[in-house]
């Protein structure tokens, strides 16, 4: 048994690949030991911006030797069979073995060194690594079999014990030597195993593991923090993008002009946090401060005051640019920056978005007036739309488009607009994405909802719809935030007064997504939307709540059970599914029906009209607990009752009976629809 | 500690540092461009297999980057310093630092980075793999190795170093202002300038002119005539000639987004017009050369 080391250095990997580059590398790794039928005992992998690194513990030395035995040809076959049999095995007569009769070829293949198997696996690895983006670099890159990677390959270390593996790739030939730290130790080291390899690095100012740096960094930056009596906002994406950028992270803490901090906090944040990579910090009140915590690369001879002096400049001078765009800004009213989107084109076949701002405001005025959003004024409805859009032709959101919303609230607010509008105007993008925040003021809610309902339903129009894996429009994600606007709300309306039928079954269909997280089944929002006729979600959903909840019980799984049966009769027989259902109890069948029958009808006749009651009055669990009371009877109905009876009278007579069955069962859901639950 | 380079120096040093490694060192173009890649020496010589390596200071216009001589690093006119090798070297990161090193940055004191940028140029049609090179936190340059230049694979790849002068002087001499550089050595009231007492006016009026002056009739015109002699060069086999309308076309068209006339949609039909004349010139360059693409 031995260890493996692989260390694949190169030019700065990016951040954001690291950790699936560590992934691949395991995976690609396995992949050719399984080829030798060999196994690792356990694999470790790291990455820094400028290696690669894979560890794989206990690896035998040699790969099992094999036989292999081919059966052939009796040995009292014609020769025609017997030279076939040499021919394809390569094999004279003399080395095949006879048993029983029969002649077998035995291949004995010896056991690989696995040095061997690692120098053939290494050049497959890196030939066939999944990065995002790669590319060719130097004087190979002419040549058509030129080695592509992420960056230019500059080393490769590969140790199995204390032996280097050989390998040559794209002029780079394996070895035992690396290289330390770019700047605090920037001459070769020689490694001597996989043992030693992080304990070297490490005295060479490079920390091999990325879990043991960000570690580090979340650690220092948060007692930085404190010790300036402020509180780090944590941030993980920040802390593994730190990690990915250095070998050897120091973070400093940096102070900033608090004359900055009448700029938006959030603009603070983003500016820091995207262009610099800065962590931010808060006061212990909450509030914003004028601190940043940067991360180096490395220990300075100063201690990091150039360093932190560098980046406080760098910052200040990114902040200053968006004071300038939040004071230009806040100089020109946004009704006055509405008036410039009639330049911009949302779309070139629905016009710019001036127009699409006028459709959304009609629509939001009108959600209010129906009383479809309650508790909203029409007119600060209409006035937060026209205003909504204003800032995508603002300064600050030229510059930072994630910021669009935000801003436009900051300046809607600070030019004395309501303070519903300016809460509209920020918030009416959202629901972003699952997870995100469902607005619930009022006049925010007219606003976002008029603004999805639009552009799903201008697309729609168009025939923009989305297909497959393509939504440019970015319209699924728009119903299922309306959807989730109209449920968190509970806004009652009949969709269809709002957009065509196709957008209906779009919404259906982003219904069933939005529901699955919330592990609603999505064929009984299809059992309830084969009824037909039911657009309004709020309810839609009560009912489909219900039914899930029913279908869990006994009852529910024995009613389902019933009711499939019934459907099957129906189905076998031919019966029309149109089929008149026996009403009016029992007298009005020509015959004396069997007492189990008798009950039966009995039930549908106190069923019906309570579930049916129910309904009306969305009672859906009453609906369902009418209907459970059928479970007994239709049970009893087909264990004691002969369906399919000689007297062409009972026979369909029970088979509209069992039409009656579907008929009740329907009233509350399509149950054909129902996938039959696993038990 | 040694007094600080001038920015006429430091340029001074980084063409002895280039010159001593063989590059040839070119004077800018003279024609108004948006970025050093845009010269010749870097657009059309990283195309086709000769080796080419060359160093060169590119004044670049970038007329909606005015700020009227107000904002601090801000600029609608300053200077790239533009390397190219090709092939790339294979130690091309080493001798990067080390021309850092020629302008007086410590590296023990000052802390460098690769961070992540890949670059692309929808007008010329070209992208590359690289990084913008940080130090202390500031981007000083765009290390790029092409990929690919006007729609062509680069045979071999070349490495591109775009310095920024005005952002890598003011790290070394120290600066909060572009304005207050020390253009030259001579001290104040013998000669001594400063970047603004070069350049401060200049934005002035060029940031007035760029945003609210510059006649856009005349400027579509411009560049209506541009692609216009761009076609007529390409139909007379002259690649040369028409790369430069191309570039006289990209200026146009940048005035006329400061000018705040192109809107959103026409705006992506534009670029894609430049590209369309860029990718011509490469194309009918390669052809010219008897370069397979």
């Amino acid at each position: 048994m031995s260890d493996f080391l692989l260390e694949l250095r190169s030019e700065e990997i990016p951040a954001r690949m690291q950790d699936k580059a560590r992934d691949d590398l395991a995976r690609l790794f396995a992949a050719e030991l399984a080829k030798a039928g060999l196994t690792a005992g356990a694999v470790d992998t790291y990455a820094t911006p400028r290696r690669l690194v894979l560890i794989a513990r206990d690896l035998p030395l040699a790969t099992e030797a094999v036989s292999e035995e081919v059966k052939g040809p009796k040995s009292s076959a014609p020769p025609q069979a017997l030279d076939g049999f040499l021919r394809k095995t390569g094999l004279t007569r003399e080395q095949l073995v006879e048993r029983d009769g029969v002649l077998f070829a035995i291949t004995e293949r010896p056991g690989r060194a696995t040095a061997d198997v690692l120098a053939e696996a290494i050049p497959a690895i890196i030939r066939g690594f999944p990065w995002p983006k790669s590319m060719r670099w130097g004087a190979d890159s002419v040549r058509e079999d030129a080695v592509r990677w992420v960056r230019p390959l500059q080393g490769i270390v590969a140790l199995f014990g204390e032996a280097i593996v050989p390998v040559e790739i794209g002029g780079v030939t394996s070895g035992a030597t690396t290289l330390g730290h770019r700047f605090l130790h920037p001459g070769a080291i020689t490694i001597g195993s996989a043992v030693d390899y992080a304990e070297k690095l490490r005295a060479c100012h490079v920390i091999v593991d990325q879990q043991e740096r960000r570690d580090l960094i979340r650690a220092r930056a948060t007692a930085l923090a404190a010790e300036a009596g402020l509180v780090l906002v944590q941030d993980e994406g920040l802390v593994a993008e730190n990690a990915g950028l250095t070998e050897w992270p120091v973070p400093l803490l940096g102070r900033f002009d608090a004359e900055f901090l009448s700029v938006p906090p959030e603009v603070i944040q983003l500016t820091a946090r995207v262009n610099q990579k800065y962590f931010v910090c808060r006061t212990p009140e909450g509030a914003l401060a004028n601190a940043f915590v940067c991360t180096a690369n490395i220990e300075a001879s100063d201690g990091g005051a150039r360093i932190v002096e560098g980046n406080r400049k760098v910052l200040a001078a990114r902040l200053s640019d968006a004071r300038f765009f939040y004071d230009t800004d806040l100089k020109v009213p946004l009704a006055e920056q509405a008036a410039k989107l009639d330049k911009i084109v949302f779309h070139e076949k629905l016009g710019t978005v001036a127009d699409k701002v006028d459709r959304v405001a009609k629509l939001a005025r009108w959600l209010v007036e129906e009383g479809i959003v309650k508790d909203a004024d029409p007119d600060i409805a209409e006035r937060a739309a026209r205003l909504a859009k204003a800032d995508l032709v603002t300064g600050m959101v030229g510059e930072f488009p994630e910021l669009q919303g935000l801003m436009g609230g900051y300046y809607a607010a600070a030019q004395g607009e309501d303070p519903r509008v300016a809460a509209a105007v920020r918030d009416h993008y959202k629901p972003v994405g699952q997870g995100d925040d469902v607005p619930t003021d009022p006049v925010t809610v007219a606003v976002s909802l008029a603004d999805k309902l639009d552009s799903i339903a201008q697309f729609f129009a168009v025939d923009l719809k989305p297909s497959g894996s393509k939504d440019p429009f970015a319209l699924r994600r728009s119903a299922l935030a309306a959807i989730a606007l109209i449920l968190e709300n509970r806004l009652r309306f009949p969709l269809e007064t709002a957009v065509k039928s196709d957008v209906l079954e779009f919404f259906a269909d982003r219904l069933k997504v939005q529901q699955r997280e919330a592990g609603v089944r999505h064929d009984l929002i299809d059992a309830v939307f084969a009824l037909g006729g039911e657009d309004d979600l709020v309810r839609l959903l009560a009912r489909v709540h219900a039914l899930q909840a029913f279908v869990g019980t006994e009852d529910g799984v024995n009613l389902l059970a019933g009711y499939k049966r019934a459907a099957n009769i129906l189905k076998k027989e031919g019966a029309p599914t149109d089929i008149a259902p026996v009403h009016a109890g029992a007298t009005g069948l020509g015959y004396d029906p069997e007492p189990a029958e008798a009950a039966l009808i009995a039930a549908l006749d106190a069923a019906e009209p309570a579930a049916a009651r129910a309904v009306a009055a969305e009672d859906f669990e009453g609906a369902m607990a009418a209907l459970a009371t059928l479970r007994i009877p239709i049970d009893a109905f087909f264990d004691a009752v002969t369906v399919n009876d000689a007297d062409p009278a009972k026979r369909t007579a029970r088979l509209a009976l069992l039409g009656r069955i579907r008929q009740a069962v329907h009233g509350v859901a399509d149950f054909s629809r129902i996938v039959e639950p696993s038990r | 500690m040694t007094q600080p380079l001038s920015f006429q120096k430091m340029i001074l040093a980084l063409h002895d540092y280039w010159s001593e490694r063989g590059c040839a060192i070119l004077q800018p173009y003279d024609m108004e461009m948006g970025a050093g890649t845009f010269h010749p020496a870097t657009t059309l010589r990283a195309l086709g297999p000769d080796a080419w390596n060359a160093a060169y200071v590119q004044p670049c216009r970038r007329p909606t980057d005015g700020r009227y001589g107000e904002n601090p690093n801000r600029l609608q006119h300053y200077y790239q310093y533009q390397v190219i090798l090709k092939p790339s070297p294979p130690d091309l990161q080493e001798l990067y630092l080390g021309s850092l090193a020629a302008i007086g940055v410590d590296m023990g004191l000052h802390d460098i980075r690769f961070v992540e940028d890949d670059w692309e140029s929808p007008t010329l049609g070209a992208w590359g793999l690289g990084w913008e090179v940080w130090c202390d936190g500031m981007e000083v340059t765009q290390f790029t190795y092409f990929q690919q230049m006007g729609g062509f694979d680069c045979k071999p790849v070349a490495g591109e170093l775009t310095y920024g002068l005005e952002r890598l002087a003011m790290y070394i001499q120290n600066k909060d202002n572009v304005y207050d550089l020390a253009f030259n050595d001579a001290p104040k009231g013998q000669g001594g300038v400063t970047y603004g007492d070069v350049f401060l006016e200049n934005e002035r009026q060029m940031s007035t002119w760029n945003f609210e002056v510059a006649n856009t009739d005349a400027l579509f015109d411009l560049f209506r005539k541009a692609v216009a002699e761009c076609e007529n060069c390409l139909s007379a086999g002259l690649p040369i000639p028409a790369y430069e309308q191309a570039i006289k076309a990209s200026h146009s068209f940048n005035l006329l987004q400061a000018r705040g006339v192109i809107s959103v949609a026409e705006r992506q039909a534009y670029i894609g017009r430049v590209r369309d004349l860029a990718k011509g010139a490469c194309a009918a360059h390669m052809t010219k050369n008897g370069w397979a693409a």
